[in-house]
């Protein structure tokens, strides 16, 4: 019986070191794959990034400013190009503190990097991020205070440096160059705002929030005079219809953000769910469509601008579908008209003289902005 | 009791010894092993732009004919969505595309092989392939899980001449032999087909049916028939390096190189040109249509010296 015992303890001890040696040395990273090699290159691509990033970008007053439209090896962005000269969008992006890590980078590494002017707004000012805290709590029951507020600072603090103003939130995924196409059409002093319009409780609708939507400078006037004179106040929490009201209350038209075959830009969920049809026929979403829902291939433009509930890594598959991945030599079916002002774009960009109390508010930050746009005519 | 601990412990110690023993071993092996295949490693690449600039009309327009494809779709039953999706998607860009399945079903219409061993049914398709080829010298041989963006393959092959044998696709080792995996698709010039279908004759060196106990992979003994007939693979990839045949989803893909540095992970995970994607659902697939062939943004061009037109009755693409 002992001599038993002995022998099997010895299996059984032999069975255990092995298994416990083999744990170790995988967790030293003893396998050929795991090697200090790795690490370096990582922290080499790290520091390349964040000199990349501070050629990209110019942090200031808690917004990024795009030096340089982002370009692709072996592409041709002349028409790009000139719509990111002339239609120039201030995107701001719905946060917070604790979705900065989650959601916010994945943004500002993305699609963010294709506006003219980015804001990330939030409760708490971080100057690193960058962020603009604005005065209120976080919440569901704050997205409308967040929102007026945040339209107010922009409109204050970077209302000559932009001429439309886009509002999404951290889960919305937009194609800034296709919001451009949709705009280049319209001018920024017509009272005007896009996005996924939706029929109920507004006569001429709304837009989705979560789909994003976007103003024109002269809509953005009005909203906020609409406050100054208490035509428009806080009457709700839920942002887009309160927005909506408001829009309607002070003229400012709910414009038809669709394709030239009538196909939606803006778009309320994932790709997915458009294109294989799976949003449910008792869903609140069928009955809210300002025009009529079609599902399946001809749900989403060609040129689709907005995507909402994307998360971090779907950010990136969009990033890659849009503007990395393509078929070579392919002749799309759609050939998008371009925008008849593209004539007038080609014209040099003229010194913009403005008047009025926002310019004289603005007074010394005024003067940084134009320091800045000479670099960018530069690049004409 | 004494004894038993004793012997407990000394078999740890061994134990020990042993392991750090076969991963010295394992380390010094692979590491020889993989520093000697690397110079066996064949990689294609595509045509050069500037090569491409150079060429005259009449060249482009010969290439294009030349450099049409004709698919086999290898499917079963069990994958009917996948098939349903595979001939709704991708398969439209193929100059020919045939189904080949194991059984017949009511639903979709396809080749039956009426054979349920896939090595035997790999086999029978080639050979139906290539009797019924015409003009076309490409051939691309695939399962409906896997998404083909067939001009990105043109691409690859555009100046490679089919009379030469041609075995592409995302190479991989088995011992000595580098064989072509199946999940993310294989290419074969007219030739490597001519010389393979040489080859089934020969029942001791590409036999039928195995006699081994276990069967064997069709990949791996496809590339063992088409290396007896003096065919190699050869790893797809583009002008940078990366791999144009994938064997995961463009999600996963992601995934894997969100860990490190998550801005880094488009740059990082997948050529602008890539042929193959595997492992994707069916919606997940129809997403990648509309991404591919629809999505993009307003302004950015590539005056690409190739055209390829648009299937005709389809709106997904």
């Amino acid at each position: 019986m002992k001599a038993l015992g002995a022998r099997s303890a010895f299996y059984v001890g032999f069975v255990v070191g092995t298994c416990t040696l083999y744990v170790l040395l995988r967790q030293v990273g003893f396998t050929r794959d795991l090697g200090s090699g790795e690490s370096e290159a990582h922290e080499k691509s790290l520091l390349e990034m964040v000199e990349e990033e501070n050629k990209n970008w110019k942090k200031e007053r808690s917004a990024l400013f795009n030096l340089n439209h982002p370009h692709h090896t072996g592409e041709d962005g002349t028409l790009a190009d000139t719509l990111y000269k002339h239609v120039r969008i201030l995107c701001w992006v719905m946060t917070g503190p604790n979705n900065l890590e989650k959601k916010a980078r994945h943004v500002k590494a993305t699609w963010s990097r294709h506006c003219n002017i980015v804001v990330f707004i939030s409760s708490v000012d971080d100057p690193d991020f960058p962020t603009v805290g604005l005065n209120t709590k976080e919440g569901r029951d704050q997205l409308y205070w967040k929102t007026i507020r945040a339209f107010h600072y922009v409109m204050d603090k970077h209302g000559d440096e932009a001429d439309w103003f886009l509002k999404a939130d951290d889960d919305t995924y937009v194609i800034v160059d296709n919001l451009r196409w949709i705009l280049a059409s319209h001018s920024p002093e017509d009272p005007v705002y896009f996005g996924r319009r939706f029929k109920p409780y507004v006569k001429q609708g709304y837009m989705s929030g979560g789909a994003g939507y976007v103003l024109s400078k002269e809509a953005l006037r009005r909203f906020v005079e609409g406050f100054r004179t208490k035509v428009c106040t806080h009457t709700s929490s839920v942002e887009d219809l309160a927005l909506g009201q408001c829009m309607e209350k002070v003229g400012v038209v709910a414009g038809d953000s669709r394709d030239t075959l009538q196909r939606e830009t803006f778009h309320p969920f994932v790709p997915e769910s458009h294109l294989t049809g799976t949003v449910s026929k008792t869903f609140w979403y069928w009955n809210y469509c300002y025009y009529p829902i079609v599902q399946g291939p001809q749900c989403c433009s060609d040129l689709a601008v907005s995507f909402h509930y994307v998360d971090p890594s779907h950010m990136y598959l969009l990033e890659y579908y849009t503007y990395h991945l393509r078929a070579f030599g392919y002749k799309y079916r759609y050939q998008p008209p371009e925008p008849n002002v593209i004539q007038d774009f080609n014209a040099p960009a003229p010194d913009k003289v403005e008047t009025g109390d926002i310019e004289e508010k603005l007074g010394v930050e005024q003067q940084e902005g134009e320091k800045k746009s000479p670099e960018l005519n530069e690049k004409l | 009791m004494m004894s038993e601990g004793s012997s407990f412990m000394k078999g740890m110690i061994l134990g020990g010894i042993f392991c750090l023993v076969m991963s010295f071993f394992e380390t010094f092996n692979s590491g020889t092993h993989s520093e000697g295949h690397e110079h066996l490693h064949h990689h294609l690449k595509p045509v050069s732009k500037d090569e491409l600039e150079k060429l005259s009309e009449s060249q482009m327009s010969d290439w294009t004919l030349q450099v049409r494809v004709y698919c086999l779709i290898m499917v079963t039953p069990k994958l009917l969505v996948h098939w349903a999706t595979a001939n709704d998607t991708w398969s439209k860009h193929c100059d020919k595309s045939v189904f080949y399945t194991s059984e017949s079903s009511k639903a979709l219409e396809a080749v039956d092989l009426q054979e349920q061993d896939e090595w035997a049914r790999l086999r029978k398709a080639i050979k139906h392939a290539y009797e019924n080829a015409g003009d076309l010298r490409w051939f691309f041989v695939a399962r409906p899980t896997t998404f083909a963006i067939i001009e990105n393959l043109k691409y690859l092959v555009l100046d490679k001449d089919p009379s030469q044998p041609f075995y592409i696709g995302h190479t991989e080792k088995s011992g000595e032999l580098d064989y072509v995996e199946y999940d993310s698709g294989i290419v074969l010039s007219y030739e490597a087909m001519r010389r393979l279908i040489g080859m089934f004759k020969d029942e001791d060196r590409c036999p039928e049916r195995g006699h081994a106990l276990w069967k064997t992979p069709e990949e791996k003994q496809l590339a063992t028939c088409l290396k007896y007939s003096g065919v190699f693979a050869e790893n797809g990839e583009d002008a940078q390096g990366k791999g144009l045949f994938n064997k995961k989803s463009v999600s996963s893909l992601i995934s894997d190189n969100m860990g490190q540095n998550p801005a880094d992970a488009v740059e990082a995970c997948c050529s602008d040109m890539a042929i193959t994607f595997a492992g994707m659902s069916p919606s997940q697939m129809q997403v990648l249509m509309y991404g591919v062939y629809r999505l993009r943004p307003y302004g950015h061009d590539f005056h690409d010296s190739l055209t390829f037109l648009p299937p005709k009755d389809s709106d997904n693409d």
